[in-house]
């Protein structure tokens, strides 16, 4: 039986009070509940201090380039469906430089849990603004504050019909933990997006900020039903829904493969027969 | 025996079933005995302009393209005008009767009488094919194995089509010269350098392949999805060349024998991938077909300009190896060698090829498909524990274990890592992680495909080529010893590492060296004097879009032709 101390304990880079200390411990406990051992699991994630999560705990981990953790995700999960894989990553990794991969990802509805940490601030590089950064916001890059507008992944996931789609604060860990459990359990693209502070950079958006407004959706509402997810996930103010907000039954995208029925792709032979029937055809 | 050949060009717009009439008489060739060597030209558009699909054809080896034309099939007035001039002393223009051109040489067909429209060109097949002196039942038989019999109704039109032809053909043609009949014809393929790129990867164990489209190597990817299912593959069409090489990079993590295809512009976006791949000592094929840039250059054109960019793509340093096939059956031979060797060391291993030899259907000898074994992914899982992914081992080479197959955690990161996998700023470390990674490129060094030498041992006159080049300048060196002059041939096949030991005396001990190569820049000459001192002083470049020929060659030596 898998506990938490299979998980390990590991020293961090991360500044005392960040989100994510938080963020790890119930991804470790969703693991455990999902009774995933570690070698059962990958990780992939890219560059930025969330990116650095996957180190902190005991599983298989491939710590790519910044913004390209989901191909990487997408290709690790076609080459051996078996593996639980998820892709932990920051808001500017996710959703700016790695943009169109998130589109393409729910577009696939690959079966991939993408746990996004949203400080709305890139902190590693010291204070820029992120994509979800709030109009406005005064960094050293941004002197006169941000023109463009946030993104929404939520709305942009919801519009597009992703699989799964769920928003978590890192200061509620055993809802956040109960989410994550229930995106690996889905069968295909699972996005969580987890609000956090970041202690350094981001003085506007603190835990007491998001502590406030942050507010589990109600147990009557239907996330299944598109129309009022797509409503919720346009929500953002004194009021910040979370949990899961939309979900459906798409197909995942590795079950298009009959050949991935038969396992990773590592324990399947060339077919030599066959190949010598295609070439022969040249003839 | 060049001097043998014919060759035969066929030219119209895009959309008028060029390519089908050109593939169906080359693989009637191939069928009848021939040996053929295609040279396709095509524009960057899907209807008009002006297209050639060329086929040099004889009783042996065809080995370069030629722009000495025997036979000219026009089949719009364009390619009459355009290509005349390239027509040999006995050479003939066969064109539709309905044509506003005129010449001595012109066989003018009734197209319309003998066929509809759209069954036009295969009555152009049967009309060239008799000229050739082609058994009709053999053109009728390449012409139901093209079209399959699924659609029946269609196969009947081809066939009156090709019989109209043939029986015109035989009560008007003049006395033109046919092909010397072979007797017995041996079993070949028919097969251009992208496809044997991909039957190549397929045997030596390909698994996984992403692409972004881009011309010229979309049919590599195209003929990896037409076999995917039936060979288990996972083919995918990424949403760009970042996801693709990344997306091929997880696969084989993951234990996928995996390759990616792309050309100049879609590979300059896939590059900090090949550092990762570097990085993480992910093993990745990577095929890039050149085409004349800089930016979006001549998308359908040909040309040899790649080569500093793949020996150079990607921040750091780390090992690599860059095979540049010179024909179809090297295509399928050293993109197998990649396989090996990128499973063997871990990191990206180039095949740079180009448009001309990616479109270049070539008579090719059957490969013997029992004997090709794939790679060994990956390896057996240790007993003692911890596993260490990144162990500093004498030849730089470390275990390597996939994830989710044993209970031993994989871990591999794109910052610098300890052995096991996880991030670090040790700078001991670091260093030792540098010497290890660079330890396998001396191994890659000694396995490198040897330089081939061809000709006397000292020389009057060197030519040094690589890549699809091989071919044109083998035969100009032909040429030139028929005119009793001491020419040898250089030809590399790999680019990547160099050995100066194994062609230093050759180039020492020719009177003149000249290098010939598909870029502006001379960039093979530029290698090989960055890393050996030698400086080849004269150099024939072509950079027009279009392949060297014998032709373009000596007039570049200034002999005029011979």
């Amino acid at each position: 039986m898998v506990t938490i101390d299979d998980y390990g304990e590991y020293e961090t880079a991360w500044c005392p009070g960040c989100g994510n200390f938080s963020i790890l411990k119930a991804v470790k406990q969703a693991l455990v509940a999902s009774r995933l051992e570690p070698h059962q699991v990958l990780f992939v994630s890219g560059i930025g201090q969330a990116a650095k999560a996957p180190h902190y705990l005991n599983a298989n981990v491939f710590n790519g380039l910044h913004g390209r953790s989901l191909p990487v995700a997408t290709g690790a999960k076609l080459a051996n469906p078996k593996l639980a894989v998820i892709v932990e990553s920051g808001d500017g990794c996710n959703y700016g430089e790695g943009g169109n991969h998130f589109l393409a990802a729910i577009r696939r509805n690959i079966d991939v849990t993408l746990l996004v940490h949203n400080n709305q601030v890139y902190g590693l590089t010291k204070g820029q603004a992120s994509p979800t950064t709030a109009e406005g916001f005064v960094t050293k890059a941004q002197p006169e504050g941000v023109f463009s507008m946030p993104f929404n992944p939520i709305a942009v996931a919801v519009a597009m019909h992703a699989g799964f789609v769920a928003r978590g604060f890192s200061g509620m860990i055993d809802h956040l933990s109960n989410l994550i459990q229930q995106g690996i359990a889905h069968r295909g693209l699972a996005l969580i997006d987890v609000l956090q502070p970041c202690v350094s950079f981001n003085k506007v958006n603190t835990f007491a900020w998001y502590k406030e407004r942050c507010e589990p959706l109600p147990p009557e509402y239907n996330p299944t039903d598109w129309q009022s997810a797509m409503k919720i996930a346009c929500e953002w103010g004194d009021k910040i829904p979370i949990g899961i907000i939309y979900r459906n039954d798409r197909i995942a995208f590795e079950e298009h493969f009959p050949v991935l029925a038969q396992g990773p792709l590592v324990e399947q032979d060339v077919d030599g027969a066959m190949l010598k029937e295609i070439i022969e055809a040249y003839v | 025996m060049p001097e043998s050949t014919m060759n035969i060009l066929i030219g119209g717009e895009a959309g008028q079933g060029l390519v089908t009439l050109g593939q169906l008489l080359a693989k009637s060739l191939v069928r009848s005995g021939y040996f053929i060597a295609v040279t396709q030209g095509y524009q960057s558009r899907i209807r008009g302009g002006h297209n050639t699909f060329a086929i040099r054809v004889g009783l042996d080896e065809v080995i370069a393209p030629l722009e000495s034309l025997d036979l000219l099939v026009a089949l719009d007035e364009d390619t009459a005008t355009l290509h005349q001039r390239e027509l040999s002393a006995d050479g003939l223009v066969v064109i539709d009767r309905a044509f506003d051109v005129d010449a001595d040489s012109f066989l003018k067909v009734p197209f319309k009488e003998l066929a509809h429209g759209r069954f036009s060109n295969i009555a152009a097949l049967g009309v060239v094919g008799s000229l050739l002196g082609l058994d009709d039942a053999l053109m009728a038989k390449t012409l139901d194995d093209f079209f399959g019999k699924k659609k029946a109704h269609l196969a009947a039109e081809n066939r009156r089509a090709l019989k109209a032809a043939v029986e015109w053909t035989a009560a008007h043609s003049t006395a033109w010269c046919k092909l010397p009949a072979v007797s017995n014809p041996a079993r070949r393929f028919m097969m251009n350098g992208n496809e044997a790129i991909a039957l190549g990867a397929i045997s030596a164990g390909l698994k996984f392949y992403a692409f972004y489209p881009m011309t010229p190597s979309t049919s590599v990817s195209v003929n990896l999805a037409t076999h995917a299912k039936r060979m288990g593959l996972v083919v995918e069409q990424a949403e760009d060349e970042i996801a693709a090489i990344n997306m091929a990079i997880g696969a084989s993590f993951a234990g996928a024998p995996s390759m990616v295809g792309t050309s100049g512009g879609g590979f300059a976006l896939m590059v900090e991938g090949i550092s990762l791949a570097a990085m993480t000592e992910t093993p990745v094929v990577v095929v890039v077909a050149q085409r004349p840039g800089p930016a979006t250059g001549l998308p359908t054109r040909t040309e040899q300009a790649d080569l500093e960019l793949v020996l150079y793509a990607g921040h750091g340093e780390f090992p690599r190896a860059i095979f540049a096939p010179a024909t179809v059956e090297e295509c399928f031979h050293l993109t197998r060698k990649a396989f090996e060797l990128a499973e063997r060391f871990q990191t990206p291993i180039f095949l740079l090829t180009d448009q001309f030899l990616a479109d270049s259907y070539r008579t090719v000898r059957p490969f013997d498909v029992e004997n090709l074994s794939p790679v060994h992914v990956g390896a057996h899982a240790p007993e003692s524990s911890p596993y260490l992914r990144f162990a500093i081992t004498e030849s730089g080479i470390s275990l390597r274990l996939l994830p989710g197959m044993s209970e031993h955690l994989v871990v591999a990161d794109s910052d610098e890592h300890t052995e096991d996998g996880h991030i670090t700023e040790d700078l001991s470390i670091r260093t030792q992680m540098v010497e290890k990674r660079l330890r396998k490129e001396g191994w890659i060094g000694s396995l490198v495909v040897p330089p081939e030498m061809q000709g006397d041992e000292v020389p009057d006159l060197l030519l040094v080529s690589w890549g699809s080049s091989k071919g044109a300048v083998e035969e100009t060196a032909w040429r030139l010893r028929s005119a009793k002059q001491r020419v040898a041939t250089l030809h590399f096949s790999q680019v990547w590492p160099l050995r100066p030991e194994e062609f230093m005396r050759h180039l020492e001990s020719a009177r003149q060296v000249v290098s010939v190569e598909g870029n502006a820049l001379g960039q093979l000459s530029r290698l090989i004097r960055r890393e050996t001192g030698f400086e080849i002083k004269k150099q024939v470049l072509r950079y027009d879009g279009l392949p060297l020929t014998p032709e373009s060659i000596l007039r570049e030596l200034n002999y005029g032709n011979h």
